[in-house]
């Protein structure tokens, strides 16, 4: 199968710390790769390199053979990267209805003079988005929190808000960084129940960081672990569980005695 | 608090129309009967301007008759008919309902703007008080786009005022008036009035282009820092224009033509108040929340944050350039000093109390903050005593002002109250 993703010797300096070194990724279509490691390992940074907040130092990253080093995140965005946040980052003032619609910015056709005049063409495209908003509102369980503020939600219905709404930029990977933090355990049986359903339903692959290893062993087919920006192993699931290098990064080493 | 509440029922009923009926009959009894027999009788020496606030608070032993008059002109008039003809309304309402939402909407203007053509009809100082609140409107919607729906602290409002004002001065100076500054009119004085609304828009464009000054800094600083630049471009704009001795300097330039009446500010305000409406509501437009409460977010979520940036500027700009022209052409005369600091804090004022992230709410406090403020010229200096303190308790119980973060719902406001 041909790879959606290729990252190829991504490396990334902040001034003289590095914090990515010689990164691949190899992601294709519908797979779940996830992402683990220590706090600090960089994580996060990767996330973060490869939709484009930061530009790395050096390596290549195509999707689907092209190159997407140096565009802006909201093209890549609108390219098929949709992203969650590891500490929700929802639009405070924003219901939840509103959410959904925003995302669909780069399907806008209608210019500002038609958001200026409310032209016909305007209107059939906003119904359409609105339409298309509360099938997504739906799927995920929230339709009956539309019209309310995101603040309002519990903190579980947020994080389907933020799903939703990464869905809603019509992802061909949905990169998901800490779905699960500050769950409780019902919230993430739910948590896995709705990644497995957005994976069936839209037939997206999926990138996540995770540090819960239950979540990860049950949802992953491949597993990267990374240390100090480094890649340790990488393998499926059972292979990285028994991995001698991941747990003496996690647990520390051995006392052979 | 019974009172209130039975005065609530009673009135609840009486839709939209119904108090526009009451309100044309109100303005009715003054203009016929408002001289002749109401003020004489009450020994009032001429109609009462403003509700008659300025009187009572100028010579307060008329405080009796001016609250009479009051009355009589005013109150009774509009709860009498609003209350005695709301069966007939609320059936105007109701066939009102059937027809498109905006020949209704027009219907409503009119009405509405024949009650102000009556009420400012009575002396010039309304008029002039009427104008300079419109305007006002104007600007305060502009200045919510960029501090209120794009959350930008942004102080060079009066700075686009001023080049929207300067750019439509020289434009119709220059075209039609026969002047020492520019010399002979370019252009027959009867076409101005027609080709004003485009000296306007031009007044607005170029204020639009001068925004990108501020708006491109923007990308890189948020809050404080960019209020500092935006206050320098204030400044800017201010110096630049005094040291300008071809449009008259620091002694102004004046003698525009008489272009913005009544109607013509009547229609640009709406016009604004449509527009910015129909954005702000539209995608296009939330862009501007999301990159305010979350830009990283935004940016993720597909949204252009630094073209959704500059469309704010840009957008807010234009509208404070209308407005801009107008004024100019309101007062028909114009000084560097007139775009300071002062109306920095007047326009911020307005957009603060009246409440971020909503129309309604701007044109509440545009119209609060400048009647209150002609209202309380008696008082001279008390007047930026009062006038704060309204500001400071309104920032204690409602810190983002009166009504915030609410739409107009045109069909919800017109709509028949029958039960």
């Amino acid at each position: 199968m041909e790879a959606l993703l290729n990252v190829n010797k991504m490396t990334h300096y902040f001034g003289g710390l590095r914090a990515v070194y010689n990164y691949d990724l190899n992601i294709k279509p519908q797979q779940i790769i996830g992402l683990i490691g220590p706090n600090g390992a960089g994580k996060t940074t990767i996330f973060n390199l490869i939709t484009g907040v930061h530009t790395p130092t050096e390596g290549s990253i195509t999707l689907q053979d092209e190159n997407i080093v140096g565009l802006a995140t909201n093209e890549i965005a609108a390219k098929g990267l949709g992203r969650t946040f590891q500490n929700l980052a929802l639009w405070r003032h924003m219901s939840v209805l509103d959410h959904i619609k925003m995302a669909h910015y780069s399907q806008l056709t209608y210019g500002l003079m038609g958001s200026f005049f409310n032209t016909p063409g305007c209107r059939k495209q906003e119904s359409e988005i609105k339409e298309n908003s509360y099938r997504l509102l739906e799927l995920f369980d929230i339709k009956q929190h539309a019209d309310q503020l995101v603040t309002s939600l519990p903190y579980g219905a947020q994080r389907r808000v933020e799903m939703a709404r990464a869905m809603a930029t019509d992802p061909k990977i949905l990169f998901l960084d800490e779905p699960t933090a500050g769950m409780t355990p019902d919230e993430l049986v739910q948590m896995i129940k709705i990644i497995r359903q957005v994976h069936e339903d839209f037939k997206v692959a999926i990138f996540l960081i995770e540090h819960r290893m239950k979540f990860v062993m049950e949802l992953c087919q491949y597993i990267q672990t990374l240390v100090f920006g480094e890649m340790i192993a990488a393998g499926p699931p059972e292979d990285i569980q028994n991995n001698p290098k991941v747990i003496e990064a996690y647990l520390g080493k051995e006392d052979v005695t | 608090m019974e009172i209130a509440r039975k005065f609530k029922n009673t009135f609840s009923m009486v839709p939209m129309f119904g108090w526009l009926s009451g309100a044309l009959a109100a303005v009715l009894v003054e203009y016929f009967l408002g001289y002749n027999y109401i003020s004489l009788v009450l020994g009032l020496p001429k109609i009462p301007v403003l509700f008659g606030t300025l009187i009572m608070l100028k010579t307060p032993i008329m405080i009796p008759s001016v609250l009479a008059y009051d009355l009589i002109v005013y109150i009774i008039p509009v709860l009498t008919v609003a209350k005695l003809t709301a069966p007939a309304t609320n059936k105007i309402a109701g066939s009102l309902e059937k027809i498109p939402i905006w020949l209704s909407t027009i219907i409503h203007l009119v009405l509405f703007y024949g009650i102000m053509h009556l009420w400012a009809g009575i002396n010039d100082y309304r008029l002039l008080v009427l104008k300079l609140t419109m305007v006002s409107i104007i600007l305060t919607i502009s200045i919510n786009v960029i501090n209120g729906y794009q959350g930008e602290f942004s102080c060079s409002h009066p700075g686009f005022m001023a080049v929207g004002a300067y750019v439509a001065s020289i434009l119709t100076l220059v075209l039609f008036v026969n002047d020492k500054m520019f010399g002979q009119a370019l252009l027959p004085a009867e076409l101005g009035p027609w080709l004003f609304p485009f000296i306007l828009i031009a007044g607005g464009a170029v204020a639009a282009l001068s925004s990108l000054i501020v708006a491109i800094p923007s990308f890189r600083t948020r809050g404080d820092y960019l209020a500092i630049i935006s206050l320098a471009f204030m400044f800017i704009v201010k110096s630049a224009i005094e040291n300008m001795n071809f449009i008259g300097g620091a002694r102004g330039m004046s003698s525009q033509p008489d272009y913005a009446s009544l109607p013509v500010i009547f229609c640009w305000t709406i016009l604004t108040i449509w527009i910015v409406h129909n954005f702000v509501t539209s995608i296009m437009g939330k862009a501007l929340n999301a990159v305010r409460d979350d830009e990283a977010a935004s940016e993720s979520m597909t949204v252009k944050t630094k073209k959704t940036k500059i469309i704010a500027f840009m957008f807010g700009a234009f509208w404070a350039g209308v407005a801009g022209g107008l004024f100019a052409h309101i007062l028909r005369f114009i000084n560097p000093g007139t775009f300071s600091i002062q109306r920095l804090a007047e326009i911020l004022a307005m957009v603060y109390f009246g409440g971020l992230n909503s129309i309604i709410g701007s044109i509440v406090g545009a119209v609060s903050i400048s009647l209150l403020g002609e209202a309380l010229r008696p008082l001279e200096l008390f007047k930026w005593i009062i006038i704060p303190l309204i500001l400071i308790f309104v920032m204690i119980y409602r810190p983002y002002g009166l009504i915030s973060f609410k739409e107009i719902n045109v069909k919800k406001l017109f709509r028949s109250k029958n039960k």
